[in-house]
């Protein structure tokens, strides 16, 4: 509940710091806020409660996930340099509406209400139409904001619609409230079509904010065309608050309709797998590829929500907190090295632009190394005990075909994430050696040490839990 | 004789109006898929949440239940300020092709 409170007003705080002269401020003050909400964030723990008149729920799972998002918001505020250079003529703003959209991802995670969730799902995508189409002359970066604008509002038109029909059928929003009447409904046998229609209707559109197939068309040009920065922010905050909110409204209030879900459910995850691995092989883009592989990582993710056993809450936090270490430090890396060779004005955001990086800059190749033997779930990191919560949670129901699909898809997945690292360390180097400021290279090492020290030692988070 | 609102509302049956609201839903799904103007496509989204305000204003009041109508202002004001985000993405768009046809945006393909 804190963070919210925090976030809210640093963020008026920062519009006003931006009529100071110096710019300089706004990066160590944006972060500094952030830390703060992290820490009022952490002052709920063991102290569970329902606030704002039974809207927003605080517990310790939702303080885990509050916590990876802010966490993750650090680390990619921190690699932003501050915007002081002239496509960004006014930081300030930027800086405001991140910590808006933090303020609506953390709505997301602790929703009692499903006005709650409307309301954090909208100040999450609104921030994120705005910075998706902040760099204001590029004619790529206009078309993803629009892209992302209408699919994103079609999607909260979907998703209304089905809040509409759960309100026909249970007469409240209270999450708690739509439990007991599915409950009733169960041991009745009195089913409501409107009940059927808005749960499917609910999760077509979150699953679009998710982006998992078939819902994820808008995803690569989205991210291909939205500054690297934003669509760090995309891929890993919106990704956590996504399943965050899809975890808890299925697991709070329709887990006694699972028959009536999973199916659903589970073609969706299948889809994810096998459309993202299998196009991303053929992607000839970095950034692109790394588009595919979040609808994938969303596929996998949706295998906790179909397990939902006693442990998938705490998969779901592992595995946000893997991906999001992983993809950071990943987008990290192809901002560092992108900027150094323009295409068309526009950063080089080819996979063949890391050529050589051992040789230009071998902290930066081996950053890269592990980000992708994290994404692909290789064995001492931490996408590894991230994928292997969550397989085992898909084996709790007894879904041995989706594990087989899953497993035959990492495997497609090693090939692809395979290809960055083999133009880092065997292909020649083109271009000059890459310096970096000694506090990014501090932030991309934190990332990489978190992806391996989760993947030494897991239990270390999920003993928390 | 006088009587009150949610009595003369229910002499037309739920179904009716649920069915309203589900075409006018339609309508506005089938005019994102199929037309190609930013504008025309933002009005057809527009018309998708006015459906869904209709739906909840029928449920609210044949229940006398208030909490749907709430639901109703929340809409009405996040909608508003989605349109104001949405147009100043459209005329980004427009200033810079000169045109707001969603056919024209094809810089990002594979």
């Amino acid at each position: 509940m804190y963070p919210i409170l925090v976030l809210s007003i640093t963020g008026i705080i920062t519009l006003f710091l931006g009529f100071l002269k110096s710019k300089k401020v706004l990066l160590p003050a944006t972060l500094f806020f952030v830390t703060l909400a992290f820490f009022a964030n952490l002052y709920d723990w063991n102290k569970p409660g329902l606030y704002f008149n039974n809207m927003l729920q605080v517990n310790n799972f939702t303080i885990l996930l509050s916590a990876v998002i802010l966490l993750s918001a650090f680390l990619i505020i921190a690699l932003t340099k501050g915007f002081i250079d002239d496509e960004h003529a006014q930081p300030a703003e930027y800086f405001a509406i991140l910590q808006f959209s933090l303020v609506g991802a953390i709505m997301m995670t602790g929703f009692q209400n499903l006005i709650m969730l409307f309301i954090g799902v909208e100040i999450l995508s609104v921030s994120m139409y705005v910075l998706t189409g902040s760099d204001k002359r590029n004619l790529r970066g206009n078309e993803a904001a629009l892209k992302y604008f209408l699919m994103g509002s079609f999607a909260t038109g979907i998703m209304l619609f089905g809040i509409a029909m759960l309100y026909g059928a249970n007469y409240s929003f209270n999450i708690d409230a739509a439990r007991t009447v599915v409950t009733q409904m169960v041991s009745t046998q009195h089913s409501s079509v409107y009940l059927y229609v808005g749960v499917t209707f609910l999760l077509i559109g979150l699953l679009f904010k998710v982006s998992a197939a078939p819902f994820h068309f808008w995803t690569p040009d989205v991210y291909e065309g939205a500054p690297t920065i934003f669509t760090t922010f995309m891929s890993t905050i919106v990704k956590t608050a996504g399943f965050a909110a899809i975890y808890r409204i299925l697991e709070v209030s329709f887990s006694p309709i699972y028959s009536f879900w999973w199916v659903m459910v589970i073609i969706m995850t299948v889809l994810s797998l096998i459309i993202s691995n299998v196009t991303a092989v053929s992607q000839g883009s970095f950034k692109r590829m790394l588009a595919f592989s979040s609808v994938s990582h969303a596929g996998y993710m949706l295998m906790a929500v179909v397990g939902l056993s006693n442990k998938s809450d705490d998969s779901i936090v592992f595995y946000s907190l893997a991906y999001s270490l992983a993809t950071i430090s990943a987008f990290g890396v192809l901002m560092a090295v992108s900027k150094e060779k323009l295409v068309d004005g526009r950063p080089d955001e080819s996979i063949a632009v890391l050529n050589g990086l051992s040789k230009r800059n071998p902290f930066l190749a081996f950053i890269l190394a592990i980000s992708m033997l994290s994404l692909a779930g290789i064995p001492l990191t931490a996408g590894f005990w991230g994928k292997f919560y969550v397989f085992s949670d898909a084996a709790f129901r007894g879904h041995i075909w989706l594990l087989v699909v899953a497993i035959l898809m990492s495997a497609v997945g090693i090939y692809y994430y395979f290809k960055p690292i083999i133009a880092a360390y065997m292909r020649e180097s083109e271009g000059e050696a890459i310096s970096l400021t000694p506090f990014y290279k501090i932030i991309l090492g934190i990332t990489t040490f978190g992806s391996i020290l989760l993947g030494l030692f897991p239990d270390l988070l999920r003993s928390l839990m | 004789m006088q009587s009150k609102i949610p009595d003369i509302i229910q002499t037309v049956p739920l179904l009716n109006y649920v069915l309203l609201a589900s075409i006018l839903f339609i309508i506005g799904v089938v005019g994102v898929l199929i037309r190609r103007n930013a504008i025309i496509i933002f009005m057809s989204i527009e018309l998708m949440l006015n459906a869904v305000n209709l739906l909840l204003i029928a449920f609210s009041s044949y229940r006398a239940d208030a909490s749907g109508q709430v639901f109703v202002f929340f809409i009405m004001a996040v909608a508003a300020a989605e349109v104001a985000v949405g147009l100043a993405i459209i005329v980004m768009i427009y200033r810079n092709i000169r045109s707001i046809d969603v056919g024209l945006l094809d810089k990002l393909k594979w």
